[in-house]
């Protein structure tokens, strides 16, 4: 091998061991912070986002931190998280319990985006799904027990839609009672104004992303009163006419009553 | 005349040109850092809004959007679709840079280019030598993992961990824990890598380099043949690679402007020059024997 050949081999040789170097260096750091960016897709549940967020993982490809929404916030409601706590970095969210959202009519938060990653097709504040309130502890919400403490209900934006109270017998006064809170998530936008005021040292009613707030029927599954509001009549009775081999003095009434005795 | 010390850079400078004239770039470049940050400050200081936002993205007068094109960029591979006011703000903003300079962010922008001074200062004043040694070109492989990263998780991925907007946004919403970050590049630059964050790492300045890699306004070592060795230059520069072709290549047919697409366009080389042979110039203004035939026009 000559000196200049050889020379060639060395710089080739170093060139490629310092390129593999850096690509290795760099790819490591890479997956690093792949498994840290899964992990920071993981909304913390007292976490809420702004208004015209739809999903964590594409807001976080849409939005670029730079605090615009939070500027216009008239409430102060809106924050960016900084750096050690557990909402991605430099992203804009609320903490009910702290400030909820007071639903400006012209949503001052999604107009400054730039980027689109709060949706201007959102334009109705009452068509938001930020999360939804959810009753999380029935041993100490107060109307629960009996109480008529109804301030959930009261300040409510969309009272008796998004909140109703429900009338339900009091089984331990055997006399009373109960008006149950129920949030309906057709109307309920997830502003929080319920969990700030509840009265309870810790609310028992809570704001939580709608995943986790939600339940969902299996999609084969048919509720039969709605079945028969859908039809216009029942599906079930009447039944079928039929030839039943009924016992002596017995008959079958088709209109509900099923088997009963023939009247004589 | 042999080298100074690395100590010792910018002395002969201020003895000759005087305090001031010595550190006239700089000046000016900690002027403009601050008051960028005091267009985004006077609002929540003083109720007086003139920039909302960050460096990321900002709305100035309620008019002018701003949007930095590498976070875009970013948005876009992760697969989002670009509303039309960021789109402009970034367009704006990379017709600025090409203008002046790609990294003319780096040095008259981003905060965290004092910090990075001040460590490479103090490297020279203690005399802080050697330490991990890493390429220069680095930063270009971590720019393209967070383009890669930002496909693959489908998320700004780098913005979870990224020192600029991290210390800009810190500085104008609150810090945090973002405080550490700003330690941590500052104790990373003195003591284990020179300009290791800003002249190796950071991916930021990386994809601001190849935006300006053909930009207009350059620095010109116009005056390279008064050029007396001192190497206060090589020991000030960020970048100090950068100067060579332009300050010594002259037998190789390098025309004086330096067109390294990894200068900052500090000027901090003029500031330490006593030859005065560096300007400010422009890209096109290359040519050795115009230049020849223009110093003799003006110095008879």
């Amino acid at each position: 091998m000559s000196v200049k050949s050889r020379q060639s081999h060395i710089s080739r040789r170093r060139f490629i061991v310092e390129t593999a170097r850096a690509a290795c260096g760099v790819a490591l750091l890479g997956v690093g912070l792949g498994l840290y960016t899964r992990q920071a897709k993981s909304l913390p549940a007292m976490a809420i986002r702004p208004p015209g967020v739809k999903d964590e993982s594409d807001f976080l490809a849409a939005c670029v931190r730079c605090g615009l929404c939070v500027r216009d916030c008239p409430y102060d409601t809106l924050k960016l998280s900084r750096l050690g706590e557990p909402v991605a970095t430099g992203t804009p969210y609320f903490e009910a319990r702290d400030i909820p959202c007071e639903m400006c009519e012209d949503i001052p938060c999604i107009k400054a985006c730039p980027t689109g990653a709060l949706d201007k097709e959102l334009t109705n504040i009452d068509d938001a799904r930020m999360g939804l309130a959810v009753i999380v502890d029935q041993e100490t919400c107060l109307n629960y027990q009996g109480l008529r403490c109804d301030v959930c209900h009261r300040v409510c934006p969309l009272i008796n839609e998004a909140i109703t109270l429900e009338p339900r017998h009091n089984q331990r006064s055997g006399k009373h009672t109960l008006f149950i809170p129920v949030v309906h998530s057709d109307s309920c936008t997830g502003c929080g104004k319920c969990e700030r005021a509840c009265v309870l040292e810790e609310a028992a009613i809570k704001i939580l992303p709608l995943h986790l707030a939600k339940g969902e029927l299996g999609h084969h599954y048919r509720l039969g009163w709605e079945e028969k509001q859908k039809a216009g009549k029942s599906l079930v009775t009447p039944d079928e006419e039929h030839q039943y081999n009924l016992p002596e003095g017995l008959k079958y009434e088709h209109e509900g009553q099923g088997l009963m005795k023939e009247s004589r | 005349m042999t080298a100074n010390l690395p100590g010792q850079a910018g002395k002969t400078a201020v003895l000759e040109k005087g305090w001031w004239k010595a550190h006239q770039w700089l000046l000016l470049r900690r002027i403009s850092q601050l008051s960028i940050l005091l267009l985004f400050l006077s609002g929540p200081w003083f109720g007086y809004w003139i920039a909302k936002g960050n460096l990321t993205s900002s709305l100035t007068f309620e008019i002018l959007p701003l949007t930095d094109p590498y976070i875009l960029l970013q948005s876009f591979v992760a697969g989002h679709d670009i509303a039309s006011t960021a789109l402009y703000g970034a367009i704006i903003v990379t017709l600025f840079y090409l203008l002046v300079g790609g990294r003319v962010f780096c040095s008259w922008v981003c905060p965290v280019n004092m910090v990075t001074d001040a460590a490479d200062w103090l490297r020279r004043k203690f005399n802080i030598k050697g330490g991990a040694h890493l390429s220069r070109k680095l930063r270009y492989w971590l720019l393209v993992m967070t383009l890669l990263l930002a496909a693959a998780t489908a998320s700004i991925a780098w913005e979870l961990v990224n020192p600029v907007s991290m210390t800009h946004r810190a500085i104008i919403f609150g810090f945090g824990y973002g405080w550490l970050i700003v330690l941590s590049i500052f104790l990373f630059d003195l003591l284990l890598t020179r300009q290791g964050w800003c002249g190796r790492l950071c991916p930021v300045g990386a994809f601001y380099s190849l935006l300006g890699r053909f930009s207009i306004v350059r620095i010109s070592a116009r005056n390279r043949e008064q050029c007396d060795d001192c190497m206060d230059c090589f020991m000030v520069c960020p970048e100090e690679q950068v100067i060579k072709p332009a300050l010594k290549g002259a037998d190789k047919g390098y025309g004086p402007v330096i067109l390294d697409m990894n200068c900052t366009n500090c000027g901090r080389c003029i500031d330490v020059c006593t030859k005065n042979v560096f300007s400010f110039s422009n890209r096109f203004n290359n040519s050795t024997l115009l230049n020849a035939f223009i110093k003799e026009e003006v110095a008879p």
